[in-house]
């Protein structure tokens, strides 16, 4: 590691007006951001500890949960609101990593986790745009099995690893920020970059602004939501493909829905055209399968993660029926 | 940097890069803890943190300044085990025993979370407010501690049987 100060933030806005200067990072459970460090693919001058700033999970008037940025992984998992109305969001975290790991995880440190493969890691060996901007990229023709199959560039070909944003990004959860312009919302699905020719810039944060919680709407149809999560071992294990979804149908129509996709591109990506082909139809297999042909049309291989296509087809296919079957 | 480890206060000098691993291994001298892969993958180097299991080689040990550690020297001696220690041995939970302080320091912290109804990936209805702790969830809750010499059957029988007892 290269050394750095650390700080621990006494609140918000003593966090932000400590950080916005080049080297500075926020340090939520460290567990992406300490193993990266210590590898020295992350250099940071100074640390700012946001770990101890508020961590509550309020259920508002409205229905709407606010979830404070520094709340762990576990705490979101077992919070009986998410459990009832949420259950994807719940499902998603207690598939991701280890129990140790949801402990020390905040949700703010999640969510900025770094887009990554194995070749980001290799700061000796291997050539990285994310490391090294400009540098190539040695994964686009090296073992890629487990990289994009949808939105990567020539630049890029790492996937988000978080489940957890995979659900959020389903629940349309609306990201609450702070920094020198002051407070601003976003949508989870606008909080992440494809990795275009910069893909050593993973989000829309501008420098030094904080993530400060993250919103729930209050909508009937995520309580008949689901996680799977597909991967090379049954526990802690990245997924090769996931599906986050949401389902309702009424008389054999879908009256609304929501996917999202984990473990195929350089963010949590949702399903806009697959949804957008369902809505209004009727409920069933051959629908679900429709619809994910069309998500997928889009998709471009790398030379050994193709089964990818198939797979994230037939586990979008899996969870509808799934959802659809609790609704009968 | 201060500290309360296994019960006693400690201050501690140490720079800022030190993991919590580090600070208990080479400053404070608790070598039960191990360290394994040094990058979250095994769990060799599991403590407890207020209670809570984490893995100490990604903690930065200035994260915890003020907290409460307990490793597996605060857990159990060579001349008086804790009863989950000795379940261990009765049933042949581990061979070269590297993993081991981990997976007592795990599974003490996995079976508080089962207490208080936390729910795991293999856990059929979310809702459901007391579970069972099946082979299968018991396997879950524990896949984050690794062993090398594979005596998960061993290690299975005893938590299960110190889970049990301890009922």
């Amino acid at each position: 590691m290269t050394p750095f100060t650390y700080a621990r933030a006494a609140s918000v806005p003593d966090a932000v007006q400590r950080a916005g200067v080049t080297g500075v990072k926020y340090l939520g459970g460290g567990t992406n951001l300490v193993d990266l460090m210590r590898e020295r693919v992350e250099r940071p001058s100074a640390l700012i500890d946001v770990s101890r700033l508020n961590a509550a999970i309020v259920e508002r008037d409205d229905g709407s949960l606010m979830i404070d940025a520094a709340t762990r992984n576990t705490a979101i998992a077992e919070h009986r609101a998410v459990r009832e109305r949420y259950p994807v969001l719940s499902r998603a975290i207690l598939a991701g990593a280890s129990a140790q790991i949801r402990n020390m995880a905040t949700l703010g440190g999640n969510l900025l986790q770094r887009t990554r493969c194995t070749y980001f890691f290799d700061d000796e060996g291997s050539r990285c745009n994310k490391r090294t901007p400009g540098q190539g990229c040695d994964a686009v023709g090296g073992f890629n099995r487990n990289h994009a199959i949808l939105g990567a560039s020539p630049s890029c070909v790492a996937t988000h690893p978080s489940d957890m944003a995979v659900a959020l990004a389903a629940l349309d959860a609306v990201v609450h920020l702070n920094g020198a312009g002051g407070e601003r919302t976003v949508s989870i699905n606008d909080l992440h970059r494809l990795p275009g020719d910069r893909p050593d810039i993973e989000t829309e944060l501008a420098p030094g602004e904080l993530i400060t919680g993250v919103e729930l709407p209050a909508r009937q149809l995520y309580v008949r939501s689901t996680y799977r999560k597909v991967r090379d071992r049954s526990s802690y294990a990245f997924a090769l493909v996931s599906v986050a979804a949401a389902l309702e149908v009424q008389d054999g129509v879908v009256a609304d829905v929501r996917i999202a996709l984990g473990g195929v591109a350089h963010k949590p990506w949702r399903a806009w055209k697959a949804e957008q082909t369902l809505r209004g139809g009727p409920a069933t297999e051959d629908a679900f399968r429709a619809a994910a042909q069309v998500e997928l049309a889009d998709a471009r291989p790398l030379a050994h993660n193709a089964f990818k296509i198939e797979l994230a087809m037939r586990t979008i296919v899996a969870v509808l029926n799934e959802l659809n079957g609790d609704s009968a | 940097m201060h500290f309360t480890v296994n019960g006693q206060p400690v201050d501690v000098e140490c720079d800022l890069r030190t993991s919590l691993l580090d600070l208990l291994r080479d400053h404070l001298h608790l070598s039960g803890t191990k360290k394994g892969c040094n990058q979250g993958a095994c769990g060799a180097c599991t403590v407890l943190a207020e209670g809570e299991r984490i893995n100490s080689c990604l903690a930065l040990a200035v994260q915890y300044e003020g907290r409460e550690i307990t490793t597996i020297e605060g857990l159990g001696t060579a001349t008086a085990l804790h009863p989950l220690q000795r379940a261990f041995v009765e049933h042949d939970g581990l061979q070269c025993g590297y993993c081991t302080p981990g997976q007592i320091c795990s599974a003490i912290g996995m079976l508080r979370e089962f207490d208080r109804g936390v729910p795991s990936h293999v856990t059929s209805i979310l809702t459901d407010e007391q579970f069972a702790l099946t082979h299968d969830e018991l396997r879950e809750r524990m896949s984050g501690n690794l062993c090398r010499c594979g005596a998960y059957n061993g290690i299975v029988d005893a938590i299960t049987e110190f889970h049990e007892e301890a009922q």
